[in-house]
């Protein structure tokens, strides 16, 4: 049936996914296609424009190296003190639960 | 409705990551710790009013920037930079590799790999707070926009501008570190500038 072939030539005009990507609208839509926050259709096409685009692909992939670098070196260590009074903190709140908490019967 | 009697218990493996963010935000270790302890305490009050199932990570770091920008920031009173500089797209990569594909993606890799974590962690430090919060939550700790608008409670389209621009901004300091060590711009066969 060719009504299908209708709805599509005329159903779907207006949103992005009617936008065909070139290489600059590939790199202006990167950070959204790199933190996966695009719609699935938009994705799709920006994914085959990198399949076929080097130059968008080496930027994609530069970017998101870069991103893992900033995360892997963003990294410190907690010092064993910290966790060791907030644990003893908390273990004193519980002792001495504060007056408002409904679930504990304190000397009221 | 969570029971407090498990808190430490689905909380307390979230510290790490929480500290490194305080770290990012206050800029030094003893406050980073006080406002850690300071979220904690709260969270721990507050767990009446978290629903368990859902995201405690979230809900963590909610309480985390809200102690921060409420009460540690306003006590500092920091004079605070509204805005970043507004930086091209693609500025680090441009900069790192001067003509397309005449440096292989392993020299891009390893040019990435001689920032040191100190250089990463101040350049984020140069942030304006609310930049370095959005950048931090979505590239160090991995949220997602909707994740990051509930978590500083402003609009998605802010956060995304936010999470861009100073992504861009982020780049120019890191560009920043490798010129003054001599990274970029001597490289061996000189590019014409």
């Amino acid at each position: 049936m060719n009504g299908d072939l209708d709805q599509v030539s005329s159903g779907a005009a207006g949103d992005d996914t009617e936008v065909d990507v070139d290489c600059s609208s590939a790199i202006h839509q990167l950070y959204d296609y790199l933190d996966g926050e695009l719609t699935e259709k938009r994705r799709t096409q920006i994914a085959e424009h990198l399949d076929y685009c080097a130059p968008c692909a080496n930027a994609a992939g530069f970017e998101s190296e870069l991103r893992q670098v900033i995360a892997d070196k963003c990294k410190d260590h907690v010092p064993e003190s910290l966790i060791e009074r907030v644990a003893h903190l908390i273990e004193v709140e519980q002792r001495q639960p504060a007056a408002a908490d409904p679930e504990r019967t304190g000397p009221a | 409705m969570a029971d407090q009697a498990r808190f430490t218990e689905l909380a307390m493996e979230h510290m790490p990551a929480l500290y490194s963010a305080a770290l990012r935000m206050t800029r030094n270790p003893s406050d980073a710790e006080d406002l850690v302890q300071e979220t904690y305490l709260r969270a721990y009050r507050g767990f009446g009013s978290f629903t368990e199932g859902t995201n405690l990570r979230a809900w963590l770091y909610r309480i985390l920037t809200n102690t921060y920008i409420n009460s540690y920031r306003a006590a500092k009173r920091r004079p605070e930079i509204a805005d970043v500089e507004d930086v091209e797209e693609l500025y680090l990569y441009h900069r790192l590799a001067p003509s397309d594909g005449t440096i292989s993606r392993s020299a891009e890799d390893e040019a990435l790999a001689t920032f040191t974590d100190d250089e990463v962690k101040a350049a984020i430090e140069s942030l304006p707070d609310s930049f370095r919060i959005a950048v931090l939550l979505a590239d160090v700790e991995g949220f997602s926009y909707k994740e990051i608008a509930e978590i500083t409670d402003v609009p998605i389209g802010t956060v995304m501008s936010r999470i861009h621009r100073g992504r861009r901004a982020l780049q120019k300091a890191l560009h920043d570190f490798a010129e003054a060590r001599g990274l970029v711009g001597t490289a061996p066969g000189r590019s014409s500038e």
